[in-house]
């Protein structure tokens, strides 16, 4: 017989099965993650040229030993009062340089929040989650005396700033904006965070 | 008057399904190109630690992971029990962590060569001294900016 209809036409009933079976094969497989962590800026390699002299008031020292015990500022010190210590410090004014300190101006403490600076030495055998715990602590109290300023000059969080303005979904008219406020932020209370070489004993 | 003339009540008309594959095939684009495969297996225990201060990893292709632990029981038996880095696919040295560091950064495209990060993806059991080792060797490359990579949560569940 003379076929006269031409090529018969394909079923496409179970094509709908056969998309379901390949959507639900990635749906499975899809992590849509972003990792988050602490940021952290080492030191360079190279010690910098001018020998600069730092005041011993204007160091913050924590010490982490191998029991995961603190010793900030000389003193014993449990984990859970090493943030307000740490925002004390910084928030101190010593010199009376700086007007929008609340701290108590004390003469022996930091002179100024951009000369005070944050010394962290651990042993090799801290544990690394309690460091992660002291570092954590120790950015908290960076971001809650940014917050503090942050509020003051523009009624709004600073992290919640930041993260706006490094969320590369944001336009870029807005992190313009944006970036003159965070940096005057962080100018006022710069991260200076050290983390000197591992003692070995 | 048979322009007017009433339905016939009682037969729904069926919906019709032809678009269903349209907006089947729709999703699963979508999820097609969202999928990450994973590029490499974990061969060591990696339990983040928890903090709350955390900033997220923009930009993944900016990234160069490091990770670090206790390998895994699969492992157990060759590489031992203590922490271990692994870099890529397999175990290494500390010294070997910064030649991996300048060959993955001369992969990526010449603009981000300077911008990249590096994420420490380190099991809470670690010792320090490993960690300290490898930020030694970051700072030997001048890989300086490093994210300590971490759930959220709580920081002071790290110390039970």
């Amino acid at each position: 017989m003379p076929r006269r209809k031409g090529a018969p036409e394909v079923n496409a009933g179970s094509m709908a099965d056969i998309a379901f079976l390949l959507l639900i094969f990635f749906l499975v497989t899809t992590t849509i993650e972003t990792d988050a962590g602490l940021d952290r800026m080492l030191p360079p390699m190279e010690p910098p040229e001018d020998n600069v002299v730092i005041k011993q008031k204007n160091i913050f020292t924590v010490n982490i030993n191998k029991n995961g015990q603190l010793l900030a500022d000389e003193a014993l010190m449990d984990i859970k009062d090493l943030r307000a210590a740490a925002m004390e410090f910084l928030d101190n004014g010593g010199d009376g340089s700086c007007d929008f300190c609340k701290g108590k101006r004390d003469a022996s403490s930091s002179d100024n929040p951009t000369k005070a600076i944050i010394s962290l030495k651990n042993d090799r055998e801290t544990k690394y989650a309690t460091y992660i715990t002291v570092q954590n602590e120790l950015v908290g109290a960076y971001n809650d005396l940014r917050n503090r300023e942050s509020q003051r000059l523009f009624n709004r969080d600073f992290v919640s700033m930041e993260s706006e303005y490094l969320n590369p979904e944001t336009p870029s008219s807005v992190r313009e904006e944006l970036k003159d406020k965070v940096k005057r932020v962080q100018e006022l209370f710069p991260q200076k965070l050290s983390e000197a070489e591992t003692s070995s004993n | 008057m048979s322009k007017f003339a009433k339905k016939k009540d009682g037969d729904l008309p069926a919906v019709s399904t032809a678009s269903l594959p349209d907006i089947v095939f729709m999703l699963l684009f979508f999820f097609m190109t969202v999928t990450v495969m994973k590029d490499s297996s974990i061969m060591v225990e990696n339990t983040l630690p928890n903090a709350t201060e955390i900033k997220k990893l923009e930009k993944k292709d900016r990234v160069i992971y490091v990770f670090a632990g206790k390998p895994t029981r699969e492992y157990e038996s060759v590489y031992g029990t203590e922490t271990r880095i692994q870099l890529n696919d397999k175990f290494a040295s500390v010294g070997e962590v910064g030649s991996y560091i300048l060959a993955e950064r001369a992969k990526k495209p010449q603009e981000i060569q300077n911008v990249l990060t590096t994420a420490l993806k380190v099991d809470k059991d670690a010792n320090m001294g490993l960690i300290s080792d490898i930020k030694q060797e970051l700072r030997k490359v001048n890989a300086l900016k490093v994210n300590y990579t971490t759930f959220e949560g709580d920081a002071f569940n790290n110390l039970q």
